[in-house]
């Protein structure tokens, strides 16, 4: 698990990598920047998996394979384990500067998804 | 077979690793042998990933095959991995300028003008771009198909401008795929469909408020200031969640080929709509 969080962290821009699970929101591995409360990140992003996935479902798109989420100051970027439902499974999930590479990021994370899943 | 495309061939039959499967694509798609270039790219993409050449390669591949959709995801993607990589950023004004976007056309050929200022193909391009004629593909082969007429770009760029009644007139899928709604779930324009052909737009609004309540709070407790916007990557469609206003909230979904980066375009372009139409409307 900790080699599939390094590819993760070693991308520029990237402050820090967890596992979250789906289900209740606890940390199952992190590799994190002093500063980043991980418990706080594990529960708010599957908080947010949960509804992002109960809207995208009644839109017809199916569930996410990837999100992310952008503010001024950073971006919450996140891949979903088991074929994208993420009820029930694992969270891979970054913590990312504004101006991060997004698709670098992705590919990471789709990596590190297919690692430890 | 050419003398050059056999020895090409040889190499990387002797190191599959290497980089000369750029080489051998590109000589192969300049030969006119589209199928046998498709997949010396997408094996070279296989081994190289990250290799920004290799999305490069493959999109002007897919360019002459006329496969634009794919083609700009590609070059969309060489440009994330290397933001100075001037054959990708010519390829997307190309595809910009197919599409009727004259302003990100000509934006991107400036950003290659920047990288390669001592190019003539540049400046002759952006010439070109403003007599209405389309800028060449990258590299394009003589025999390549690929100039869209003046006539169709400007009609699109025309199509577009906002109806004073409707929020998205003019925009793709203003019917079926944009949804405006207020800060209380209601719905102020736009509709959605899903893949069905059910109208979705009620059962979808009453979700966006606390999904968008959701990210405010996420964006707000990990120290991220205020979020602007929400891309996601469905299994059957994409979608892009962003606020035109501190009140509305913007819903854009697309099929699944539509690459995100495109998707946030559209996306962008939808948001300033919406917020015309809400200083107007509101």
């Amino acid at each position: 698990m900790s080699a599939a969080l390094d590819l993760i962290t070693r991308v520029r821009g990237v402050r820090g990598a967890m596992l979250v699970s789906a289900e209740d929101g606890l940390v199952i591995a992190e590799q994190l920047m002093e500063g980043i409360k991980g418990p706080a990140v594990a529960a708010l992003a599957a908080s947010l998996a949960g509804k992002l996935r109960r809207a995208m479902g009644a839109a017809g798109t199916g569930t996410s394979v990837f999100w992310h989420l952008q503010a001024e100051q950073g971006a919450l970027l996140v891949v979903p384990g088991g074929g994208g439902n993420s009820e029930g499974g694992i969270l891979v999930v970054a913590v990312a500067e504004p101006d991060v590479n997004i698709g670098l990021v992705r590919l990471e994370l789709l990596r590190a998804a297919a690692a430890v899943i | 077979m050419s003398d050059d495309i056999r020895a090409l061939s040889a190499q990387l039959a002797q190191d599959p690793q290497s980089l000369v499967f750029l080489r051998l694509g590109e000589a192969l798609r300049r030969k006119g042998q589209l199928d046998a270039a498709l997949r010396v790219a997408v094996n070279g993409l296989e081994r190289h990933p990250h290799l920004a050449d290799a999305h490069d390669l493959y999109a002007r591949v897919l360019t002459d095959k006329r496969d634009y959709e794919r083609a700009f995801d590609e070059w969309d993607m060489a440009v994330r991995i290397a933001p100075n990589h001037t054959g990708a950023l010519k390829g997307l004004a190309f595809l910009y300028f197919k599409v009727g976007d004259l302003t990100q056309a000509e934006s991107h050929l400036e950003a290659a003008r920047k990288v390669e200022p001592d190019d003539p193909s540049i400046d002759q391009a952006i010439a070109m771009m403003r007599k209405g004629s389309a800028p060449p593909a990258p590299s394009a082969t003589v025999d390549s198909p690929t100039v869209a007429s003046s006539t169709v770009a400007s009609s699109t760029v025309a199509s577009s401008a906002l109806d004073e009644t409707r929020v998205f007139a003019g925009l793709e899928g203003a019917n079926e795929g944009l949804l405006l709604i207020d800060g209380a779930g209601r719905v102020l324009g736009g509709a959605l469909k899903d893949g069905g052909g059910t109208d979705v737009t009620d059962a979808v609004a009453a979700y966006l408020a606390g999904v968008s309540q959701e990210a405010a709070r996420t964006a707000k407790l990990l120290g991220l200031g205020a979020w602007n916007g929400l891309s996601a990557e469905g299994q059957q469609g994409n979608v892009h969640l962003a606020h035109p206003t501190p009140d509305a909230l913007l819903l854009v979904v697309r099929e699944r080929g539509m690459p995100l980066g495109r998707l946030s375009i559209l996306a962008q372009r939808a948001t300033a709509m919406a917020r015309r139409w809400l200083e107007q409307h509101g």
